[in-house]
């Protein structure tokens, strides 16, 4: 059998000339190799064969095509090649038409645009473009579109253009395309030839004026407005291929040069785009494309999905809505996957010109959510995101959040996430579900939300449902309590999400006395032991604990300390970050305090009112009038101290007993500090402000320490600041009692980077940065919640209807005023499927005034009648939709039978049946059978066979 | 426009790989990896179509076909139509079986440079020119025709397959 096989080897490297022996050996060698580290070692091996015969002097040029072949297959697998970029230029040199190929294929694999070699290749081309053979063109042509660069376009430029008259269809094709790559990497270099692609629009070869369609759409898509004149003639053109008026060859699978066609209906999409009367050119042939395009063939189908796509974009006219409805719901219909993806783009498109279109595919769309096709479900969601309303919102997100826990892919989550947050913002029907939903985001994918989410979050539960209503925020606030107790218990929790849990903890977790404070504070000291590697929690955690200790001490009682907390609070006031650190000791002095003056620090629920702060300090004129009448110098403002005022500030120093006729701006005169003694003399001395000076009476600390660490502690709040926004309002308060208690805060040595840095911390809940854009989407949020209309609502339920419905079967977890109103609309589809035989008598619209659970018994004799006033146009638009209380669950399992009895509709010609669904089926009892194949194909190199591994043959036998 | 067209085997090996924007090696290689990740999670019976936004930028999606050893890849913006990319695939597939008779997938290596010409004569620069496999077909013999005329000697073989039938 050995010898067999070595016999097999030997007549099978015979049969490949000798010169392929190592490169098959490699194949072969690497198809065997068992690990990726066996393969990297035989490439690597191969590297190194290659650089030495490569190094060897006169190679023969047969001997270079292989090798550079070799290093492209290498370079393929992942290993670097570069040793032999040089040789590939060269080759491309090469007269010989085979080898010159082989240079241009293997340079442009190695090389980008902007590699040093590429100018060495430039002269080759430009020599290429001229030649009289049509091959070495379009060689020269194809390595053009690869390898030329903005700087080097304008050398091949000229010829380029030359070779849009060439005499052979293929080379203008490829000329179009190269003036088109020209354009895409450098509009403003071939600004002034962009007619020429007008000009090819009407080549005699329809291959040559399809290739021109590519770039025309690219200009298209940037300007519109000036191509509007083509629209009768592209519309011109695809009448005559609709008409079948091109030669067969143009044929594909019975239709007339398809793909030229999507490239027109994609053009004529943009030019129709908002503009009426170029649209009415448009109406007769899509009219006809669709009705003569064959559904049941792929391309067809391609074809149809574009004239529907073509329909949503211009100017809609009634009738071809109707025919691209009806090719959309055949999609959604159809079994094929493919053909479901296409249904459910379309409809995000249809949707935008009528919502109402949605209703009558409800089913379709729940069953591609419950497809196991990933695609397919990406798709439905994008679908459901654009159609979310107020009404449906909390449907929509409940799905998408389940979606999000079932997935990995970082990128969807975090995209999942975000557009869970963005609907809740804006469509959340109350505030209670609001933050039961963000609080399943953090939970599940807290990493990947921005921050600014955390900090609405707060503020919402800080600012409550609105002005009025102090009941339902209490209620709010102890129920975020609640979960958020409940959920310290999970495992490994988002540090984002326990920023917010530590701040809502501190802020209102002892709030209606149903927890105790020693039991939040062991819950928050657990929290900062938990994640002690995580500052920005710790700190959280902290300042929380602080909250609650100044609570209970203001209400005066007493607080018992805990061990752990002691511990905590020793552990953080030694630790390296300064910001730990400070708020240890806040905390630690804050104890010290009497209670009064801690309700003034730290009043509880608060983190809403604005601070007021009195820039003037009028506490402190008194003072300060003092100490001028003993003879102090008046402060004297930056902007007088700068030159440009200095008359000003010489007229208000006049007093003062200097020489103030140079008056500078640097005229601080510091070495005047250390000859005084008296406070007055210490005054006059620091001219540069005053209050430094007075504070540091006022506190005869040290104020070397406190200046330290107000240093300290500056950049730190800065560069915190997004980070812990919320939390800076809890020092900040502090931070104006250190004012009146007038603390080292103004002895800072800059006194405007002081008042700067308080005037961005002024709005006292810290949330600087975000307060704004969260106002906006709250005051929106406000406005549109009333503001709902009742079609809507009633559009929105019934187009859910049925997952409600569904849940309340299967799970029964919903609450029961959610479920109702969607369940009643949930028949919306069935009339219009299925039950066109039943013809309803259209109800009095009160029917559906479902505010009443009397109206129930009604609903269950008929629960068409009231469809019928659903879907019937404008009927009820005076119908209150207020989600009744309770509506017979008769109706709904009734309806849901009606649902599944429904025999299930199949396109009779399914798309290309004849290829997809037969490698569809034979692939999965094949897979053995193909991987055997496989085998045997790769013992070709080793032992021939009579027959061919014939791989593809379930494709095409 | 077309971003690439790969061919990568069940086993997550790269067989072909073009790409109509220059990709440094590395990111060629992470691109495989990941699109072998998406390909070979999902189940048989789904559609052909991935959303490769992660990989390729936004917007950008895969259509890919499995066939016996092979995934068939084309990676595309917006632009273009996806069940039209999947015919698109249809005709490479088509007219490399026509050219290599009966293709199996050690066709596919031993011969990429000729995948490559085949692949240039239906997409340059990232569009389509040419659908029709006989056009198509037709242009690749005529290269292969003027390369014999100027070498007396195939220096590899046009299907190893096809040698191996004999």
């Amino acid at each position: 059998m050995e010898q067999l096989k070595s016999f097999g080897r030997e007549l099978a490297m015979g049969s490949q000339g000798g010169s392929s022996k190592e490169f098959l050996d490699l194949v072969k060698s690497i198809g065997e190799a068992r690990s990726k580290s066996e393969e990297d070692r035989i490439i690597l091996r191969e590297l190194e064969t290659l650089r030495r015969r490569l190094s060897e002097p006169d190679i023969p040029r047969r001997k270079m095509k292989e090798y550079l072949l070799r290093l492209a297959y290498a370079e393929m697998l992942g290993h670097d090649a570069s040793f032999g970029y040089i040789h590939a230029v060269k080759m491309a040199h090469d007269d010989n038409i085979l080898l010159k190929r082989t240079g241009y294929l293997t340079v442009a694999l190695f090389l980008d645009e902007g590699h040093d070699l590429i100018i060495l290749i430039v002269n080759t081309i430009q020599k290429d473009l001229r030649s009289d053979n049509y091959l070495v063109v379009s060689a020269a042509l194809v390595a053009v579109c690869k390898l030329i660069s903005e700087e080097t376009i304008p050398a091949v430029l000229p010829q380029v253009v030359e070779l849009l008259g060439h005499p052979k269809e293929a080379v203008r094709k490829k000329a179009v395309m190269a003036l088109h790559r020209f354009y895409q990497r450098s509009p403003s270099s071939v600004s002034h030839l962009i007619s020429n692609f007008r000009k090819r629009l009407c080549d005699n070869d329809p291959g040559v004026m399809g290739a021109t369609l590519c770039p025309l759409f690219d200009l298209i898509l940037e300007d519109a407005n000036s191509y509007k004149d083509l629209v009768v003639s592209l519309v011109g053109i695809l009448k005559q291929i609709a008409e079948k008026r091109l030669p067969t060859t143009y044929d594909y699978h019975h239709m007339p040069a398809p793909f030229i066609q999507i490239k027109l209906l994609k053009i004529l999409a943009l030019l129709g785009s908002g503009d009426k009367q170029a649209s009415n050119h448009m109406y007769t042939v899509l009219t006809e494309i669709f009705r003569k395009c064959d559904s049941s063939s792929n391309i067809g189908n391609a074809i149809i999905y574009e004239c529907v796509c073509c329909v949503s974009s211009i100017y809609p006219n009634s009738k071809l809505l109707d025919a691209a409805i009806e090719a959309t719901s055949k999609f959604l219909k159809s079994e094929s996957h493919n053909l479901k993806y296409m249904g459910i783009d379309a409809l995000g498109r249809l949707i935008r010109i009528n919502p109402d279109i949605a209703e009558e595919h409800q089913l379709a769309v729940i069953d591609c959510l419950e497809d196991p096709d990933d695609t397919l479900k990406w798709k439905t969601f994008e679908l459901l995101y654009k159609m979310t309303k107020s009404t449906n919102v909390e449907v929509i997100v409940d799905r998408m959040i389940d979606y999000m826990i079932n997935i990995t892919d970082s990128h969807y989550k975090t995209e999942i996430a975000s557009r869970c947050v963005e609907l809740a913002e804006q469509f959340a029907p109350s505030n209670q579900w609001f933050i039961q939903t963000m609080n399943k985001v953090f939970e599940h994918a807290g990493d990947l939300v921005n921050p600014r989410v955390a900090h609405n979050l707060m503020r919402l539960i800080a600012e409550g449902f609105g002005e009025d209503d102090e009941g339902a925020d209490t209620q709010l606030r102890s129920s975020a309590v609640d979960s958020y107790l409940r959920i310290l218990g999970e495992p490994k929790l988002p540090s984002l999400f326990l920023q917010v849990i530590c701040w809502v903890l501190g802020e209102y977790g002892t709030a209606d006395g149903k927890y105790s404070a020693s039991y939040i504070i062991s819950k928050l000291c657990d929290v900062a032991e938990a994640h002690s590697s995580d500052d920005t929690v710790k700190a959280y955690a902290v300042s929380a604990i602080m909250k609650i200790f100044a609570f209970e001490l203001a209400a005066g009682r007493k607080v018992e300390m805990l061990p752990e907390c002691q511990t905590l609070i020793d552990e953080v006031s030694a630790s390296h970050s300064t910001d730990l650190q400070q708020r240890a000791y806040e905390f630690q002095a804050l104890l010290g305090l009497s209670p009064q003056t801690i309700e003034n620090v730290m009043p509880p629920d608060a983190s809403c009112e604005d601070i007021e702060i009195d820039k003037s300090l009028p506490f402190l004129s008194n003072y300060i009038n003092q100490a001028i009448e003993n003879g102090a110098r008046p402060y004297i403002s930056e902007s007088e101290r700068s030159g440009t005022a200095s008359t000003i500030a010489v007229a208000s120093a006049s007093q003062y007993q200097h020489d103030t006729s140079s008056v500078h701006s640097l005229k601080f005169e510091a070495y005047d500090l250390p000859k005084p003694r008296g406070p007055a003399p210490s005054i006059q001395s620091s001219s540069m402000s005053s209050l430094p000076t007075i504070s540091s009476d006022l506190v005869p600390v040290s104020e070397a320490t406190y200046t330290t660490r107000e240093e300290q502690q500056n950049p730190k709040v800065q560069t915190l600041a997004d980070q812990i926004s919320a939390e800076i309002g809890v020092r900040l308060r502090l931070d104006g009692v250190q004012k009146k208690w007038g603390r080292q805060t103004y002895s800072s040595p800059s006194a405007p980077s002081t008042s700067s840095s308080s005037s961005t911390q002024k709005p006292s809940n810290g949330m600087v940065t975000s307060e704004t854009i969260r106002e906006n989407t709250l005051d929106s949020r406000k406005q549109q919640i009333p503001e709902v209309s009742a079609e809507k609502q009633r559009l929105a339920a019934s187009l859910f209807g049925k997952k409600a419905a569904e849940k309340k079967t299967q799970a029964g977890t919903r609450r029961p005023v959610k479920e109702i109103q969607p369940a009643v609309a949930t028949s919306a589809p069935e009339p219009l499927k299925e039950d066109k035989v039943i013809v309803p008598a259209v109800p009095p619209p009160d029917l559906l005034d479902l505010g009443e659970p009397s109206e129930t018994a009604t609903q269950t004799i008929d629960p068409f009648k009231q469809l019928e006033g659903l879907l019937g146009p404008g009927a009820g638009s005076d119908v209150a939709s207020g989600p009744g209380p309770s509506v017979s669950a008769v109706t709904t399992t009734d309806l849901m039978s009606l649902a599944t009895d429904m025999p299930p509709i199949i396109d009779s010609k399914s798309s290309d049946k004849g290829l997809i669904s037969s490698t569809m089926t034979k692939k999965g009892p094949n897979v053995k059978d193909a991987l055997q194949k496989d085998a045997t194909a790769r013992q070709v190199g080793v032992t021939p066979t009579s027959n061919n591994p014939n791989l593809f043959k379930d494709l095409f036998g | 426009m077309i971003r690439a067209v790969m061919v990568i085997s069940t086993q997550g090996k790269p067989r072909l790989l073009k790409f109509y924007q220059f990709q440094p090696p590395e990111k060629q290689q992470e691109i495989v990896r990941y699109v072998y990740a998406a390909l070979s999670g999902r189940p048989d019976n789904v559609s052909n179509f991935v959303d490769a936004d992660s990989i390729f930028g936004p917007a950008t999606r895969l259509v890919y076909k499995h066939m016996a050893t092979l995934y068939i890849v084309f990676a595309f913006d917006s632009s273009e139509n996806e069940l039209a990319m999947l015919d698109l695939i249809q005709v490479f597939v088509q007219t490399l079986d026509k050219c290599f008779k009966n293709v199996c997938e050690l066709d596919i290596i031993f011969n990429f440079n000729k995948l490559h010409t085949v692949l240039d004569e239906m997409i340059l620069g990232g569009q389509v020119i040419e659908t029709n496999c006989d056009q198509i077909l037709k242009h690749v013999d005529d290269i292969a025709r003027i390369e014999k005329s100027s070498s007396t000697k195939s220096l590899m073989p046009k299907s190893i397959s096809s040698r191996f039938g004999q």
